[in-house]
């Protein structure tokens, strides 16, 4: 294995001949770089695409902290080198490395690899590939790093089954130090350390999946028929992990030295989401709902402002408008942060004309234009989506916004919803054209409208798990209609290409077979499949017909109501029965309001009963568990 | 208040170009709790001038920006509140008070100085070609399709040592002698170097 040193000089000879080298060579402010000898655990996180995109990405982020705040361990990053960088590194046999120190990817014990979204999976087994690390789990031994995932996409872990080790299932902050404290047991100990050992040891921490203790039958027409644990001491279902209350937020963010995609503190206002829209994973997986105080979130602004000195802030959630004190907090943050030359940014607003005092209140300097999203421009598909405003709302809160001094608004909207007729889908461009004509009813030829069209998947976990994916040629005809009937200069629209919809539809509905027609891909050049430019479109159906599959089946096929989904012994603690019964309500056409209102009884709570207990009040948005504890047989951590 | 700061750019940092730069500052001064004046208009920009680019690669141990404050402010502990505040491979070395009327900084510049390090030890033939170098009338190049005479830009050049040597070539916005090229006219491939700029020279 080559050295730190070794590495470096071979980096000198090459940098300068790639795009954008600062990406490869660390030094930012507020990293963590610890004495490599001395700490005795060793976990690198990596981002799978560039740096410029995934340094800033806020889940690793958090993980990085909690790892470093630990003595005995430490944690630095890496991120996929472009096209370019590879080139040179296969060339000059440098394999992956970490910006911290510069050690080698396999030096470390433990990889976490993050995978938000789907379209990152080649480049998770290019990345194993270039440190040097059997990209299939079965040909790994102790000589090799953990291969651990997590990230929103691990609800449906199968079809990366093949190449992970472990994974993460829901929130990571605790489920870390379990991992880390676990396969150190298992490097110290010297003849019990096999690595069958520690994953079965690591498949008896909560929130743990290690696939290679499943095996999988099937049906004959090619869906799944079991899914069962190898032995009988590994858990039928793995449910996820959940913070009963968020730690405190991170706020020493790392400040490249290079412009990124997103240079901004952030805060992470609250987690989790009661809307329930039938088609947002993130809703559906996240729950509870759980907030942080104001106090919490604008002492944590501040520190983050002072400690990166970054121009823009970040107040996430997955709906703004929804967190409790959401008035008293802008209006803080506003009045401390307004004349400091910085962007506030509030995504995720309620279409109604109080999110236009919140912005206000930030004092918004109008320059990026206002952002809402509808989702979808019928009342049938509104009911059927669970997102339901009507047309009268949109159009005053957008002529409002254009009144008040916002020349753009940005309004998201999505093809593809289930039972879509393209009257729905025409409805959208007759939508934004009023939208823009009532903006210059009261503001004048200037106004613009921005429309993102983004294409629906159905995905695992949700009330439209059951529903088929729009084909490439639907996907195609509706857009040719919203292109034709949009040909005013100031909507500017934009559009998810149906190649791409297809490949995230098969690779987060698929099963463990897909593994194999991934791995395929990838050995023939698939890699930042989330780049449209590099996206491979005859690479992945070769490989489909290589492995003798069919892509429609995982992405076109209406699913039978009683079938057992690829997914089923992962559990985001919200029942299959309750989302089978939404989508009943979907067929219907019926809303379910918010469950802040009143609980439906999701399986949140009956999950989660024991943490709710010892965290009653205003920091969850479901009711108080009332009854009391059950006896529980303690769970060991192994 | 106008500040005119000397520091040094070395280790990642080679990595980081022009532009770059110019946001780092930025965020290093909100960092130091500084407040930069900034432009009127639609885009506020921060006041900042950076004297010459430093090439990508390039480290180096004299460069000079000037900004601008939006208030008077005592100078003392400046200097530390900054280099609390910069990414690692940056050291502040000289803090200076300049005339809010003085000519923008990019219009000073001279000459510059730079100190290569060649990676390979160069043959016994290297000290000839330096002289010979030296001694040409003109040294015809061309850059980007332009032709140009290399040779009057290169105010000095001297051996230190097999793996050293030292140049200062000209650096007024008009005529600038870049090391690439001095190099390239030495027959040394830039990818077998480091390059430091040692001294810039104003005016
Ligand atoms: S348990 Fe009730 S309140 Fe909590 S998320 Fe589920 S439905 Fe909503």
């Amino acid at each position: 294995m080559l050295t730190p040193e070794q590495i470096q000089q071979k980096l000198d000879r090459i940098l300068l001949k790639v795009i954008k080298p600062g990406r490869y060579v660390g030094g930012e402010y507020n990293i963590t770089v610890k004495n490599w000898d001395t700490t005795p655990n060793r976990v690198a996180f990596v981002f799978p695409d560039i740096y410029d995109i995934g340094v800033s990405n806020v889940g690793l982020k958090i993980l990085y902290d909690q790892v470093n705040q630990r003595e005995d361990a430490l944690a630095e990053r890496a991120y996929a080198p472009w096209t370019d960088m590879e080139l040179f590194m296969r060339e000059g046999g440098i394999p992956l490395y970490s910006l911290e120190t510069f050690h080698p990817l396999a030096a470390f014990d433990i990889i976490g690899i993050s995978l938000p979204y789907e379209t990152l999976y080649t480049n998770a087994l290019n990345v194993l590939d270039l440190a040097g690390i059997p990209v299939r789990a079965s040909e790994r031994t102790m000589e090799h790093p953990l291969i651990l995932v997590g990230g929103h996409s691990t609800m449906n872990p199968e079809p990366m089954h093949a190449f992970i080790d472990a994974f993460v299932i829901g929130e990571g902050e605790e489920a870390i130090h379990d991992v880390i404290n676990t396969v150190a047991r298992f490097r110290q100990s010297g003849t019990t350390g096999t690595r069958e050992n520690m994953l079965l040891a690591l498949s008896k921490i909560p929130g743990i999946y290690v696939p290679s203790l499943y095996t999988v039958t099937y049906q004959e027409d090619g869906t799944v028929e079991t899914v069962a644990p190898v032995r009988a001491d590994v858990p039928k279902v793995v449910t996820k992990r959940m913070v009963a209350k968020l730690p405190p937020p991170p706020t020493k963010f790392i400040v490249p030295n290079t412009e990124t995609v997103h240079n901004r503190a952030t805060v992470e206002i609250m987690r989790g989401c009661t809307r329930g829209c039938r088609f947002c994973h993130a809703g559906m997986i996240t729950r509870p709902v759980r907030e942080r105080s104001v106090a919490e979130v604008v002492a944590a602004a501040e520190e983050a402002i002072r400690s990166t000195g970054f121009e823009e802030l970040a107040l996430l959630s997955l709906s703004s408008s929804d967190y409790t004190n959401i008035l008293e907090l802008v209006t803080t943050i506003g009045e401390k942060f307004g004349d400091k030359h910085l962007n506030i940014s509030l995504p995720s607003l309620r279409i109604e004309s109080v999110s236009i005092e919140l912005m206000e209140r930030l004092k918004d300097r109008r320059s990026f234009g206002f952002t809402l999203a509808p989702e979808a421009a019928t009342e049938r598909m509104r009911r059927i989506i669970n997102k339901f405003i009507t047309d009268e709302d949109l159009l005053n809160t957008t002529r409002e916004i254009y009144a008040r001094g916002w020349t753009t608004i940005k309004l998201y909207f999505m093809i593809g919803h289930p039972s879509e007729t393209i009257e729905d889908v025409e409805a959208i461009a007759t939508l934004a054209k009023k939208v823009l004509a009532e903006g210059r009813k009261v503001a004048g030829m200037k106004v613009k409208l921005n429309l993102g069209v983004s294409t629906f998947v159905p995905k695992s976990q949700t009330p439209f798990q059951w529903v088929p994916c729009d084909t490439t040629g639907q996907i195609k005809e509706k857009q040719d209609v919203l292109r034709r009937m949009l040909k005013d200069k100031n909507i500017k629209l934009s559009w998810t290409h149906a190649e791409d919809t297809f490949l995230e539809a098969f690779l987060s509905r698929g099963d463990r077979k897909i593994a194999g027609v991934i791995y395929t891909a990838w050995k023939n050049g698939a890699k930042f499949d989330a780049w449209n430019d590099q996206y491979r479109y005859p690479i992945w159906l070769a490989a489909f017909e290589e492995h003798g599959l069919d892509p429609d089946f995982y992405t076109h096929r209406q699913r039978r109501l009683d079938e057992t989904f690829p997914w089923d012994h992962i559990s985001a603690a919200v029942r299959k029965n309750y989302l089978f019964q939404d989508f009943r309500m979907s067929l219907e056409g019926e809303i379910r309001p918010d469950c802040r209102q009143k609980c439906y009884a999701c399986g949140i709570l009956p999950t989660f009963s024991n943490q709710r207990r010892e965290n009653p009040g205003e920091g969850w948005k479901c009711p108080d568990v009332k009854s009391p504890a059950k006896q529980l047989s303690v769970i060991s951590v192994p | 208040m106008r500040i005119r700061l000397t520091f040094a750019k070395q280790g990642a940092l080679r990595y980081i170009g022009h532009l770059d730069l110019h946001k780092m500052w930025e965020r290093v001064t909100r960092r130091a709790g500084i407040r930069l004046a900034y432009s009127q208009g639609f885009h506020p920009q921060p006041k900042i001038q950076i004297a010459a680019a430093l090439p990508l690669g390039f480290s180096s141990r004299c460069e000079i920006i000037d900004m601008w404050l939006s208030e008077e402010i005592d100078l003392s502990g400046f200097a530390e509140a900054i280099q609390a505040a910069v990414p690692p491979g940056l050291h502040i070395q000289q803090v200076d008070i300049v005339d809010d009327r003085a000519p923008a900084l990019q219009t000073l510049v001279d000459s510059a100085a730079f100190e290569i390090t060649l990676l390979t030890p160069a043959d016994d033939e290297l000290p000839r070609r330096l002289s010979s170098v030296m001694e040409s009338e003109t040294l015809p190049r061309e850059r980007r399709g332009k032709s140009y005479d290399l040779r009057p830009l290169i105010e000095s050049l001297s051996f230190i040592s097999p793996d050293k040597i030292t140049m200062k070539l000209a650096a007024r916005p008009s005529a600038t002698g870049r090391p690439e090229e001095v190099l390239d006219q030495l027959g040394i491939p830039f990818e077998e170097t480091r390059i430091e700029r040692t001294q810039l020279i104003l005016k």
